[in-house]
């Protein structure tokens, strides 16, 4: 299982825990801690009912931003191995959209690294989602992507050190 | 040079394809690319302040030059997650 993927059929939580872990257990410090992030199709939306979310993504690129993700992490906390699976295609209320998994040698670091992480990957994977509701669709969109702009990435240290 | 345009989401419903061959004079950048996007698909210019940009699969400024053959993506705010 690839630490990094975008993927067209259901994540799996428990493959990517696995997967982290098993390259965290063989660092220096060793694997104590796994923190995990699951994000979910919501049901409601601006005051709109949601029917299905359909994504898509540049998958080349989104895995460059993942891998720099992956750098900015390792490098804020030593010791920490991050995965991260985006789904693509019609998600259905409920359904599972993104995962991210961190595994560290203690909760601490595993939990801000996890965050962090999740925060990054709104802010700049090339990542698109279009929402069915019951009265028509529109594109959803977030942030400007920018993998330099260093104030988004303090603005994600922050929300992971809370 | 020949490059070919990538487009993604809300750029590329206006557009009304998501691969767009581009035919442009060297030396150019990515913001050249960009301008001759919009003269073939006027309705993308409003978006220009608010494109990302992308050279072969790599995040690029529009400062940044191209060559031929390239790849280049523009791409509207994200929403992933």
């Amino acid at each position: 299982m690839s630490l990094l993927a975008i993927l067209r059929d259901p994540l799996s939580i428990e493959a990517l825990a696995a997967a982290v872990s098993a390259v965290a257990r063989d660092t220096a410090d060793g694997c104590g801690a796994i923190a995990t992030f699951i994000g979910v199709v919501r049901g409601q939306h601006l005051g709109r009912r949601v029917q299905a979310l359909e994504y898509e993504a540049y998958e080349p690129l989104a895995i460059h931003a993942f891998e720099q993700i992956q750098r900015e992490t390792a490098a804020e906390w030593p010791g920490v191995v991050v995965g991260m699976h985006h789904r693509v295609g019609r998600l259905a209320v409920g359904e599972t959209s993104v995962l991210v998994a961190a595994a560290a040698p203690h909760r601490d670091e595993a939990c801000r690294a996890c965050r962090y992480a999740i925060e990054r990957v709104k802010q700049i994977a090339p990542v698109w989602k279009r929402e069915f509701f019951d009265e028509g669709d529109m594109w959803l969109e977030g942030a400007l992507a920018d993998p330099q702009d260093d104030g988004a990435r303090q603005a994600a240290r922050a929300r992971a050190c809370a | 040079m020949r490059v070919t345009v990538k487009l993604f989401a809300r750029l590329r419903d206006l557009a009304g394809r998501g691969e767009i061959p581009c035919t442009i004079a060297a030396p150019a950048t990515i913001a050249d690319v960009w301008r001759a996007l919009v003269a073939m698909h006027p309705a993308l210019g409003p978006h220009a302040q608010s494109v990302s940009a992308a050279r072969n699969a790599a995040y690029a400024r529009m400062t940044t030059p191209v060559a031929d053959g390239d790849d280049i993506a523009f791409l509207p705010p994200v929403s992933g997650g």
